[in-house]
């Protein structure tokens, strides 16, 4: 189940993939310009990310053991 | 004496008070001092890796970038992170070699790693040198916020040294634990503070958030976004990415990740720290607020957008409270880096040369050496200069030279020889040392370039000639075999 660390890319290809596209202060979205929406957007999208790697990461258990 | 002064010698006087009691019941020794002999949890760690988030950086230049710049303020919330993606992967690996090999600092990971102590002599060097920026635009922040919190009252000068002062006295004999214990402290102040003030002023000048943005835009179009030119999308994303590979390779934060007790505390904090970070974003409402409120700030007055603001709003005990939270924010990154910057000089420099010093001799003399390095920081701030910002963008530019031999050290097949290293380091070194004292940019260097490659992050470009040559050296032949290939030997 190693190969859950692959996840870890995603906020990398997503975040930084994106921002052409939404480079743009409107529209709004929760009160925010739609640039600074899409970067917190992705932060805490990324927080979710890495609580599921270590959820499912063997490597976790394995130091807990040692 | 105002109330603003009284509250903010108050927090600097408990600041001192905890630093100091931090060291009773241990026995200062060397590893004591600089790692926390290896014992802090989750908690700890957290408040010494956030405590690379909420420095004096943020809290004046997050917003003072906010105020000047606008939209590529963003960046700063993207590369802290990404970095602790990257940390998941590296830190347990970094941890558990340092433990095994009983390592104190970033020179040691790399001496060892590449079993050349010179190595680690140019490690520490780079290192130092790139701390010296970090430590003057704490310094720097430090000076302001006390001035202008006490309504100058307290020169920034005359901060300074008091500053300096209390920071020296507690890493001198606390070590890492008074860094520690300030930076629970701080944390609060900061989280409450920043908080408070983001949410309060939008509010208080505009009736909200959004109003504020619209009121931004409608006064500044296209603020808010990344411009076409300058600091464009390809600016943004490299720098995001430069700063990211960079962050971890700060010596006084790669030194923190050896404090820690197990691998999981990193994992943990992988997890917490990318929403913690958060809380900027109020920092950043604080300087869009002030774009209209407090107009006129050029250059690296933007700096004093949030104090500025504060002053016009507040009552003086508020603005006391505020400036406390500042101070803290400089003294306790200030703390790392000075008794970072120390242990590097004297372990990784002295003690090689001169190597039949004892350990107890090496203890003494980093900790002697503390003012020494707080007196060539002052000498440096004295001199003026750059924006909070600015500074701290070169730092990153020369301690982002480490990161591919630090890559390639992590492969358990490294083909990069220590005279690959060496030479790679020197020649990024060397290439941002050219474009910081020239004033380069990758649009001045390739004018033909198309617009996107012309507003790259020109430290990348000094990250690329630096893995080009590590590859290129290591494949010549100097009649000793690769670090891989010495392991497997040994």
């Amino acid at each position: 189940m190693k190969s859950i660390r692959w996840l870890m890319v995603l906020p990398f290809v997503g975040m930084l993939g994106g921002i052409p596209f939404v480079n743009k202060v409107e529209p709004y979205v929760f009160g925010m310009p739609l640039l600074l929406f899409w970067l917190v957007a992705w932060v805490i999208a990324t927080s979710v990310i890495m609580a599921i790697v270590y959820r499912f990461d063997p490597a976790v258990k394995e130091d807990e053991q040692t | 004496m105002n109330a603003a002064l009284v509250i903010i010698f108050a927090f600097l006087l408990l600041s001192l008070y905890l630093g100091l009691q931090a060291r009773k019941g241990k026995d200062m020794n060397l590893e004591q001092w600089t790692v926390g002999g290896r014992g802090f949890g989750t908690m700890f760690v957290f408040l010494l890796m956030a405590g690379e988030i909420y420095t004096t950086f943020t809290f004046l230049g997050g917003s003072g970038w906010a105020y000047g710049k606008g939209g590529p303020t963003f960046y700063i919330i993207a590369y802290g992170c990404l970095a602790y993606v990257l940390s998941y992967w590296m830190m347990p690996n970094v941890w558990k070699y340092a433990k095994e090999h009983r390592l104190m600092s970033q020179s040691d990971f790399f001496a060892r790693k590449y079993d050349s102590p010179m190595l680690g002599v140019l490690v520490a060097l780079v290192g130092v040198v790139a701390l010296i920026p970090y430590l003057v635009l704490q310094l720097k922040g430090l000076g302001i916020i006390v001035s202008q919190a006490s309504y100058g009252t307290i020169s920034p000068t005359a901060a300074i040294w008091i500053g300096v002062l209390a920071v020296t006295i507690y890493v001198m004999i606390s070590g890492i634990h008074g860094s520690a214990w300030t930076a629970v402290v701080k944390d609060i102040m900061i989280l409450v503070v920043a908080v408070f003030l983001g949410i309060y002023l939008p509010f208080h000048y505009y009736g909200g958030i959004q109003p504020m943005f619209e009121a931004v835009e409608q006064a500044k179009p296209g603020f808010l976004a990344l411009p076409d030119k300058g600091m464009s999308v390809s600016w943004f994303i490299s720098t995001v990415l430069l700063t990211a590979l960079g962050f971890y390779m700060w010596p006084h934060t790669f030194g923190s990740i050896y404090s820690a007790k197990s691998a999981n505390v990193f994992r943990k904090n992988a997890i917490v720290l990318p929403i913690y970070q958060l809380i900027l974003l109020f920092v950043f409402f604080v300087g869009f607020t002030a774009i209209l409120q407090v107009p006129g700030l050029e250059g690296s007055d933007a700096d004093l957008a949030l104090l500025k603001l504060s002053v016009k709003t507040f009552d003086p005990w508020v603005v006391g409270l505020i400036g406390a939270a500042g101070l803290l924010t400089a003294m306790v990154p200030g703390s790392m880096i000075l008794m970072t910057a120390s242990t590097l000089l004297v372990k990784n420099v002295y003690q090689v040369f001169a190597p039949s010093a004892t350990d107890e001799q090496v203890a003494k003399l980093a900790k002697y050496l503390v003012p020494v390095i707080a007196l060539v920081s002052l000498y440096v701030t004295f001199r003026g200069g750059d924006t909070i910002v600015a500074l701290l963008l070169m730092g990153y530019s020369l301690v982002t030279q480490l990161f591919p031999s630090f890559l390639f050290s992590l492969w358990k097949q490294n083909f990069v020889t220590k005279q690959g290293a060496f030479a790679g380091i020197l020649a990024g070194v060397a290439t941002v040392a050219y474009i910081t004292l020239s004033g380069s940019s990758v649009g001045t260097l390739f004018p033909s370039l198309p617009q996107a490659v012309q507003d790259l992050n020109v430290g990348i470009v000094a990250l690329i000639i630096n893995m080009v040559v590590t590859v290129v050296v290591s494949w010549i032949p100097f009649h000793t075999v690769s670090t891989n290939e010495r392991k497997q030997v040994m």
